[in-house]
């Protein structure tokens, strides 16, 4: 088997590629699933910063749960943001090269920088935001005795965590708001940045006619904010109603009462909120999404032949029907409707990211849709049921595992970063 | 007990006095070292290839493949042959099955998916072949986009893959407008022509040149005004492949046709 080619594993066995018309020989789908969902995790990241930080920057009141909540699964998702990537590589074990020997030429050699001084500004705002929360717990099981060995393991945790920072008196905790003002202020650029840079990886190859465009990193940006803000709408609501759900089963000792947060359900002008902002971007995102398509219809350069016959006719069904239909239309017009309901944010949300999602399969895979030729044309039929490592890594179970682990990381930070019960100070 | 003005203190002095070692390291770069010293290499590696010697017979993809250790049944090639066929009614055909690694015994033109075209022959107006291969560009996008510089020019022009630092991410096979980089089905790295570096240092010519019964491939040193190969360029009507990409080929060639991919 180690005969075999990369891409030749593909279309000997017409897996991944098949080939119509004149190709050059060496011409395969060499960017697959996990390239689709590398930019896609990224602008969740970055969508997720940007609705925290307009709570926390420009002070938009009815965001704060949703901003808090927003900034801890910002950063479950910025852990996951790179594992496409290396799932991609074809020397896994040596994706860190690109921290140890970063070639800035290169558009993906800034991701080393850019994703650490991310991470940096996300988990310090995370830290001064909870720091709070981390002195108290740590007082209060200091204080215990007889603590239980995972009492002890917590203790042990939330002391570190507070890095030798008791001070929680009014004043500090003043300056920790303008710290995480500050830091949140900062994120805003890093956070379009780190998207914007994944934009550029694409929009800066000048051999691909389609991807080919100085408003690559602008679509990316706002495309990101777009299901970054869907995304949380999305868990929000589910994460509440999952709680409710419980809390409505637990039962209580009597006489105890249960708290608000467990009874009550999700908040619709939170919700509401959230979705004006998530219709503002969608309008920005699909006009630029438009802008470039007319664009390049009207000046039709040499490569409109084969992209008209790539856009119209190849990927007429996730172009046009799930991307700008169901995708972005649908929920546009269902979020122009008045009095919108928990239960149709939910479709909105699911449906603009999906069009999100075509949106970045639409570039990756429709850029090799077509030859270098510009005479032939390349169908990618994506891996379902893995028979070896490449086709779980580069197929859909690997793809699904990348959607799937954002979640559980979340769920294990929200024992450290309480998203729900937690009473902010300010 | 540090206070934290001294940190403060310590940490610019601390970088000051870093900044200065720093600084070292860029006047002492290698490369302005050896240029310094006048050694800036006079060899410049060029490529000619003449379309009209070209029969199509595949031996260089051949040669190629067993020189470099491509596999031979894998359908990746540092070179191959593509056969135009251009038609009476103005319609273009063209193919390169196994990049041509057969020769093209059939005139059959292969549509991808399985399907062929019969062309008559009296309905044809032209055909012709035209070899390919790394273009090894003045200005490669590829060596620009690779992310941990496995991928480098050479001083004499020629661009190479280090195996043991590429990390398999194929940005750079995405950046050839030429389609020349593939993966190396045994190594798992990005693979190229590198008009067969092991051979042209050692006073050889490339297997494919080496391969070629009609001379319709020839390598050459821009840089030597008597070499033969570099007068033709000089002297002779000459085109480069896709030169509005801005990547400066030095694979020049004679009688390229308008429709030529």
């Amino acid at each position: 088997m180690t005969e075999i080619a990369h891409g030749e594993l593909w279309t000997a066995k017409e897996l991944w590629t098949v080939k119509e018309l004149f190709t050059y020989p060496n011409e395969y789908i060499y960017w697959s699933i996990q390239i689709v969902m590398y930019p896609f995790m990224t602008g969740l990241v970055a969508g997720a910063f940007v609705l925290s930080s307009l709570y926390h920057v420009f002070g938009v009141k009815q965001l704060k749960d949703m901003a808090r909540f927003a900034l801890v699964f910002s950063f479950a998702l910025l852990f996951i943001a790179p594992l496409p990537i290396v799932l991609h590589l074809l020397q896994p074990f040596r994706g860190f090269y690109v921290f140890m020997t970063p070639h800035f030429t290169s558009a993906i050699a800034a991701f080393g920088v850019v994703f650490f001084a991310y991470g940096a500004i996300v988990a310090s705002e995370l830290w001064f935001i909870y720091r709070k929360h981390f002195v108290e717990t740590a007082l209060s099981l200091k204080e215990k005795h007889n603590k239980t060995p995972s009492e002890w393991v917590k203790y042990l945790i939330f002391r570190v965590l507070t890095l030798g920072a008791y001070d929680i008196s009014e004043k500090a905790l003043k300056t920790d708001e303008k710290a995480i003002k500050i830091l949140a202020g900062i994120g805003i650029p890093v956070a379009c940045f780190l998207h914007g840079y994944a934009g550029f990886i694409f929009g800066s190859v000048k051999a691909n006619a389609l991807w080919m465009t100085p408003l690559m990193p602008v679509i990316f940006i706002m495309s990101a904010v777009v299901s970054g803000i869907a995304l949380c709408i999305l868990t929000y609501i589910v994460a509440i109603e999952i709680r409710r759900f419980f809390a409505s089963r637990k039962a209580l000792p009597p006489g105890s009462f249960q708290s608000k947060e467990d009874t009550s359900g999700v908040d619709i002008h939170t919700i509401k909120t959230t979705s004006n902002y998530l219709l503002f971007f969608l309008i920005l995102a699909v006009s630029l999404e438009l802008l470039d398509l007319i664009f390049r219809g009207y000046t039709a350069v040499k490569a409109w032949d084969i992209l008209r016959v790539v856009l119209y006719e190849k990927k007429l069904i996730s172009l046009f029907v799930l991307q700008y239909g169901i995708g972005s239309l649908v929920p546009f017009v269902l979020l122009l409707m008045p009095r919108l309901t928990i239960k149709r944010a939910i479709v909105i949300s699911v449906l603009v990211l999906l069009g999100v999602f075509m949106m970045r399969w639409n570039i990756v895979i429709g850029g090799q849709a077509f030859s270098l030729t510009f005479a032939g044309f390349m169908h990618y039929q994506l891996p379902i049921i893995p028979h070896n490592w490449d086709t779980f890594r580069e197929g859909f179970f690997g793809a699904l595992s990348i959607m799937i682990a954002p979640f559980i990381l979340f769920w294990i930070f929200n024992k450290i970063f309480p998203v729900f019960d937690y009473k902010e100070s300010h | 007990m540090i206070t934290r003005r001294d940190l403060l203190k310590y940490a610019i002095t601390g970088i000051a006095g870093l900044a200065v070692p720093t600084a070292a390291i860029q006047v002492l770069s290698s490369k302005k070292i050896f240029a310094g010293k006048g050694n800036v290499s006079n060899v410049r590696w060029i490529f000619l290839v003449n379309t009209y010697k070209c029969v199509g017979c595949g031996l260089c993809v051949k040669a190629c493949k067993k020189e470099n250790e491509i596999p031979y049944d894998a359908n990746v090639t540092r070179t191959w042959i593509e056969r135009y066929v251009i038609t009476k009614d103005g319609k273009v055909f063209a193919d390169s099955p196994h990049g041509g690694r057969d020769g093209f015994i059939m005139s059959k033109i292969y549509l991808g998916k399985g399907r062929y075209q019969d062309i008559k022959e009296e309905d044809i107006s032209k055909a012709f072949f035209v070899p390919k291969l790394c273009n090894q560009c003045d200005n490669p996008p590829c060596v620009q986009v690779c992310p941990v510089g496995a991928t480098y020019q050479t001083a004499d022009g020629v661009v190479l893959v280090d195996r043991t630092w590429c990390i398999g991410c194929a940005y750079c096979i995405m950046a050839c407008p030429y389609g020349a980089r593939f993966f190396h089905p045994v190594y798992k790295v990005a693979e190229k022509c590198n008009f067969c570096y092991h051979r042209i240092n050692k006073g050889l010519k490339p297997a494919c040149v080496s391969a070629c019964p009609f001379s319709a491939r020839e390598i050459g040193n821009i840089q030597n005004s008597n070499d033969p190969i570099a007068k033709i360029i000089k002297t002779e009507r000459v085109r480069v492949l896709k030169p509005e990409f801005g990547t400066n080929p030095m694979v020049y060639y004679i009688g390229l046709d308008k429709e030529v991919r």
